[in-house]
């Protein structure tokens, strides 16, 4: 099983969890999150004082998937989230030991859906 | 090493944190977040603009624990979100290679305590 | 040999210091409705029109609006600086209270018309392009306008048109001037796939103070602290109730479900809808304009403009615009000398010409309003260009335009 966590842009979020759905991938944890990457962010003043972090607005998408619908997850995440730009974001895809539904108990695959 | 991220119903988290506790868990981060499951959430509408992705307010609860603690904490996050009702959440344990404290440098399983 | 009524000055100066508060009322409004990166955008405009606008008015702009009248079109500059506006009252517009008072009341009008143009360009548009289009339309059109239709000796004003509080003057010229500014600029990269309103409960505390400073705006415009006060009082806040309470109710018809937002946006158009007829039309009549309103606003919204495509991204047409028109219009209908005898009859009380006059007002300065602004826009765009590119559009007003932001996790 794999973890998948996706940085994007706030606006391509609907986009996204509908190119999911379209993969049947209905679990999805989305936050709030700040980031910077090549879009290297803007210097902020606060009456005369900088702040040089650069951080921009952004969403985080996680997703747990079996082994066979990592690529099918990772791709669907790109297509919705892709606009051209810089700033469109970035894709992890990390080891996944343990899955848990906590109402059941159930675990491994079948807790995944 | 493992990470363990649990997504929980926002009104569980004191009784998580309790269970946790009560395994001598005390290292934890929590943030808001939005998810769905099988709880499919529902459509947003504004004005004329409308928004199906259907994601419900979360927590989420990280935290990393030695190989020997993974299932006290797995079961005392469950102990503490289940409700038996959908929506009660999920559990992720995450194989984790390094961790250090940033005080001291420390790293391993020292670090974790 | 006039005096001054304490009563009538004490009114007014409350009256101005409510319209002041709408113009933050209206950045709360809009700036709950954008996206998180753009909040301040919106809230730095509102406030910087505050300043600009009210040294604009000072320095020329009630001159051109309300000075010795030119040919029924423009007030001249004689007043500019105001020389000769001074403490006695000025029987040609508010007999009662200071003339001072009445120029201070009548600069937050011209504050937040412009004001109201934000909404149609919002999240898009260069600050100092705003900046430069907002002056320049202040006083290329607002001020001529406020002059055709309150000034002594204005053209619309000398053919009977009535306004009572601004639906001509404010709602209809900012919402056709909006209209103007939505096709210029173009929509919002992504449109219309983009984020929902950010923070809702902030749209509901400017709606809340719209609605409150809006007492200010019509029941003020009574310029004297009496019956006429009251009926306008009083209409104002029927026409707000029933606007909302008719678009809840289509929303829950329609979709399912009755909104925050629906119901927000439904009062805001009741009041704009019902700004000219204040002081002219009875409660009954204020309540029928308001729900009419509601669902003419709703359907204005929610189908005209997304089925032609235009962007006008938080509806300053939409609501203002329509509202407005149509509230020009019920005022033609529904006016009666038995409120206001220093108003008219309308059709429904046997005076159809009355109809007509407000139909033409209506069309001369919402057409006037749009082509002007067409052209200023295309003006200002060749000068300072009008929109932000497209990766400060991505990154956000807020840090591209201000070096700030609204909402951090850091700090």
């Amino acid at each position: 099983m794999k973890y998948i966590i996706a940085i994007i842009q706030p606006d391509r979020l609907d986009e996204v969890i509908a190119a999911l759905e379209e993969e049947e991938i209905i679990l999805v944890t989305v936050s709030e999150v700040m980031g910077r990457g090549r879009q290297k962010g803007v210097a902020e003043v606060y009456r005369s004082h900088v702040e040089r972090n650069g951080l921009l607005h952004k969403i985080k998408v996680e997703v747990a998937v079996n082994n066979n619908d990592v690529w099918r997850a990772v791709d669907a995440i790109a297509n919705g989230a892709r606009t051209g730009h810089v700033g469109d974001g970035k894709i992890f895809v990390l080891d996944m030991e343990e899955c848990v539904r906590i109402r059941t108990g159930e675990t491994g695959v079948s807790a995944i859906r | 090493m493992k990470y363990i991220i649990a997504i929980i119903q926002p009104d569980r988290l004191d009784d998580v944190i309790a269970a946790l506790e009560e395994e001598e868990i005390n290292l934890l981060t929590v943030s808001d977040c939005m998810g769905r499951g099988r709880q499919k959430g529902v459509a947003e509408v504004y004005r004329s603009h409308v928004d199906r992705s259907g994601l419900l307010h979360k927590l989420k609860v990280e935290l990393a624990v030695g190989n020997n603690n993974v299932w006290q904490a797995v079961d005392a996050i469950t102990r503490g979100a289940r409700t038996g009702n959908i929506g009660d959440g999920k559990i992720f344990v995450l194989e984790m290679e390094e961790c250090l404290r940033i005080r001291t440098g420390e790293t391993g399983i020292s670090a974790l305590a | 040999m006039t005096s001054i009524d304490t009563g009538d000055t004490a009114w007014l100066l409350i009256s101005t210091a409510l319209v002041m508060l709408m113009t933050p009322g209206l950045a709360f409004f809009y700036g709950g409705l954008v996206r998180r990166k753009n909040i301040l955008s919106i809230m730095v405009q509102c406030m910087m029109l505050v300043a600009v606008i009210s040294l604009q008015w000072v320095a020329f702009g009630y001159s051109l609006s309300f000075g010795p009248d030119h040919a029924g079109i423009i007030g001249g500059l004689s007043w500019a600086g105001l020389h000769g506006v001074g403490l006695a009252p000025n029987p040609d517009y508010a007999a009662t209270v200071p003339h001072q008072l009445f120029m201070v009341y009548q600069m937050m009008f011209a504050v937040i018309t412009p004001a109201l143009i934000i909404g149609a360009f919002a999240e898009r548009m260069r600050f100092s392009a705003f900046l430069l289009f907002s002056v320049l339309w202040a006083t290329i059109v607002y001020d001529p306008m406020a002059h055709w239709v309150w000034g002594a000796g204005g053209f619309l004003k000398e053919m009977g048109a009535l306004d009572f509080a601004g639906g001509i003057v404010v709602h209809v010229s900012a919402g056709t001037g909006a209209l103007a500014a939505a096709l210029v600029l173009g929509r919002r990269r992504g449109y219309p796939e983009i984020s929902p309103p950010h923070n809702l409960p902030f749209a509901i505390l400017g709606a809340a103070l719209l609605w409150f400073g809006w007492f200010g705006f019509n029941a003020g415009s009574a310029l004297t602290s009496g019956t006429l006060a009251v009926s306008a009082f009083i209409s104002t806040h029927m026409a707000a109730a029933a606007g909302a309470l008719a678009w809840a109710v289509l929303e829950w018809v329609l979709s399912k479900r009755p909104t925050a937002l629906g119901i927000i946006s439904g009062a805001i158009a009741g009041l704009a809808t019902v700004t000219p007829a204040a002081g002219y039309v009875t409660p009954a009549g204020a309540i029928l304009i308001g729900f009419l309103t509601g669902i003419i606003c709703y359907f204005s919204v929610v189908w005209v403009k997304a089925r032609l495509g235009y962007d006008d991204s938080l509806d300053a047409f939409g609501v203002h615009g329509v509202g407005g028109m149509f509230g020009v219009l019920m005022t033609g209908i529904l006016a009666t000398t038995a409120v206001n005898p220093d108003g008219a009859d309308g059709l429904a009380y046997g005076h159809a010409k009355q109809l007509l006059i407000q139909f033409l007002a209506m069309i001369i300065c919402g057409a006037f309003s749009f082509v002007v602004s067409w052209g200023l826009l295309k003006l200002v765009d060749r000068v300072v260009g009008l929109r932000v590119s497209p990766d400060h559009e991505n990154i956000g007003l807020d840090l591209t335009q201000h070096r700030e932001s609204a909402y951090t996790i850091v700090g």
